[in-house]
């Protein structure tokens, strides 16, 4: 037998070496921003109290004539409210567009359909803002009739948009990966076109689905730009029509002028901890179900 | 022929774009009979099979001539309801294509797609199927489970129950045991011809002796012609063209 030269064999070794390299690389990344955004929020929650800061319903960080109040409950509310409406309304409508991609469109019209999906997940976050201050926020001002249009309505409109692109190609990917057969069968029993589309494609699609939504989540949870510019970013209890700031807003509002080594710029660190929290937490949904899918 | 006619093919022609697949087939099948289609890969068989249900519908680019009577009626006429000719002329593919779903979903599945919603009703006619499919032993226990847990066997019963569930008259058959142990293909056949006595079998087959075993009738495609048509005894026994008794014969390359 034909003998590997040493040569070879040096090169294998070296791109081995260099594959493990870029793999630490990765993982040090992550630990290094996880042990940071530990120790870096640990010591606000300590000096505030975890009960206080988590569900403190008041956020006044920079009163002077009364005591400072760091109560980071109304962000989390409506960041989690903001993700909720997003999903719901981003969910029917991204998985109507992937069935529609997927299943029933002629090919052309789908070519043109995913080239626009595409474009859409390439815009960047600031110029959703943009678009959503310059045209919606006016319009539901008006239509409701507010003093201000900056609401957490306007933030959930803008973040449907936002999540779109993603729960779409995701979707689409696994609707399109349905085996034939099952529709065949369908069909087959007598069943019509779209009868099997909800009734089969859709539930053999359903971990990709169910992984769409979840990446669709940790899109919204995570966007910070787009809804700083149409929500009003005012620290109160959400509701649909009033202004409101989220978990990301309330940092990148505040972490340009708060004073190195202050209460306030450390609970915005413990904001960004919380944060953290609950992105890992969608990504191990995200794994389980991404592992349930290849069983 | 000594049955009623069910299904009665006239000048059929079938082109895939420019590929002319069928050539003028005319064949009457008898009902309560079993009509085995046989010929070499890429004669045509399945495209047959799958204009007597309409399903070439779904493949781009279909062009098809001639007529197709079901009980007398034309399944291409216009205005035909589709689903109805399915509904009444089941398939079960060559592989077993069990949604994944629990065993009583699966064959409720074309009950519920025909509007019976009624619980008792549902239990009857999934307990009648799988009893006529012949496995109802064997998973009555099991109805919650998934389907997709069972053997290749008992999946492809499952499927035939699951077609069976609907009430067709016919039921077409795609070399449906190709992919099973001879102990599964043996069960099958047999359900094959005790389902005679209520529906109509038209099977594509590739195994010769499944052919003579089962086969009342018998079909000889070769290159998109239907060569010879007539009783399994005669096709097997006495084939009146000489390119059919190369092929039974095994002679045919
Ligand atoms: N969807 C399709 N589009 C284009 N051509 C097709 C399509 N399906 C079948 N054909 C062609 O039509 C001819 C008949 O195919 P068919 O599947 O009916 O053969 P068959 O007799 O069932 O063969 P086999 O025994 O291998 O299953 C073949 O030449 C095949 O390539
Ligand atoms: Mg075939």
């Amino acid at each position: 037998m034909k003998q590997i030269s040493s040569k070879q064999q040096m090169v294998e070794k070296g791109m081995y070496a260099f594959f493990l390299f870029c793999g630490i690389l990765t993982i040090g990344f992550v630990l290094c921003i996880s042990v940071y955004l530990i120790i870096a929020g640990i010591p606000a929650i300590q000096k505030i109290g975890l009960f206080d800061f988590l569900f403190g319903t008041e956020w006044s960080s920079t009163a002077t004539t009364t005591d400072p109040k760091f109560g980071i409950l109304p962000f989390i509310l409506t960041s989690i409210y903001g993700t909720a409406g997003a999903i719901v309304i981003g969910v029917p409508v991204g998985l109507m567009t992937a069935l529609f991609l997927a299943k029933i469109a002629p090919p052309k019209i789908a070519h043109v359909v995913r080239a626009a999906v595409q474009l859409l997940a390439g815009i960047p976050s600031v110029v959703y803002g943009l678009v959503g201050m310059i045209v919606l926020v006016p319009w539901i001002q008006d239509f409701f009739n507010l003093s201000s249009g900056a609401t957490l309505l306007a933030a959930i409109v803008v973040l449907s948009i936002m999540v779109l692109p993603e729960i779409i190609n995701v979707a689409d990917t696994s609707l399109c990966a349905v085996p034939k057969e099952y529709e065949e069968a369908s069909i087959a029993l007598g069943a019509t076109k779209i009868e099997t589309y909800f009734r089969v494609s859709l539930l053999a699609a359903k971990s990709g689905i169910a992984a769409a939504i979840v990446l669709g989540v940790g899109r919204a949870i995570g966007e910070a730009m787009a809804i700083i510019m149409v929500s009003g970013n005012v620290a109160n209890m959400p509701g649909l029509l009033d202004s409101v700031r989220f978990m990301t807003t309330a940092i990148v509002s505040e972490m340009s002028y708060a004073a190195v080594g202050s209460l306030q710029r450390d609970a915005l660190f413990s904001i960004g901890l919380v944060l953290f929290l609950f992105i890992m937490m969608i990504n191990i949904l995200f794994d389980r179900l991404i592992a349930g899918r290849k069983s | 022929m000594d049955t009623k006619t069910i299904i009665d093919v006239e000048k059929l022609n079938l082109w895939y774009g420019d590929h002319h697949a069928l050539k003028d087939i005319s064949m009457k099948i008898p009902a309560n009979r079993i009509t085995a289609l046989i010929g070499p890969s890429g004669c045509g068989k399945s495209t047959f099979l799958r204009t007597i249900n309409r399903m070439n519908d779904l493949v781009e680019g279909v062009k098809i001539t001639g007529s197709i009577r079901y009980k007398g009626e034309d399944i291409y006429a216009p205005n035909v309801d589709v689903n109805n000719v399915r509904k009444n002329i089941g398939m079960v593919f060559q592989k077993a294509n069990l949604f994944p779903m629990s065993i009583f979903d699966n064959i409720a599945y074309g009950p519920r797609t025909h509007g019976i919603t009624n619980k008792a009703k549902l239990n009857e006619i999934v307990e009648r199927s799988l009893k006529d499919a012949a496995i109802w032993d064997e998973v009555k226990d099991r109805l919650k489970d998934n389907a997709l847990g069972f053997s290749g066997g008992q999946q492809q019963r499952l499927c035939i129950a699951r077609t069976l569930a609907v009430q067709p008259d016919i039921v077409l058959m795609d070399e449906s045991t190709s992919a099973l142990d001879p102990i599964s293909t043996g069960k099958i056949e047999d359900l094959c011809t005790r389902l005679k006595e209520k529906y109509t079998v038209i099977m594509v087959t590739h195994n010769m002796q499944q052919a003579v075993r089962i086969s009342d009738y018998c079909a000889f495609f070769l290159l998109g012609d239907l060569v010879e048509f007539g009783t399994g005894e005669q096709i097997f026994s006495n084939p009146q063209n000489p390119k059919t008794e190369a092929y039974v014969t095994g002679r045919f390359g």
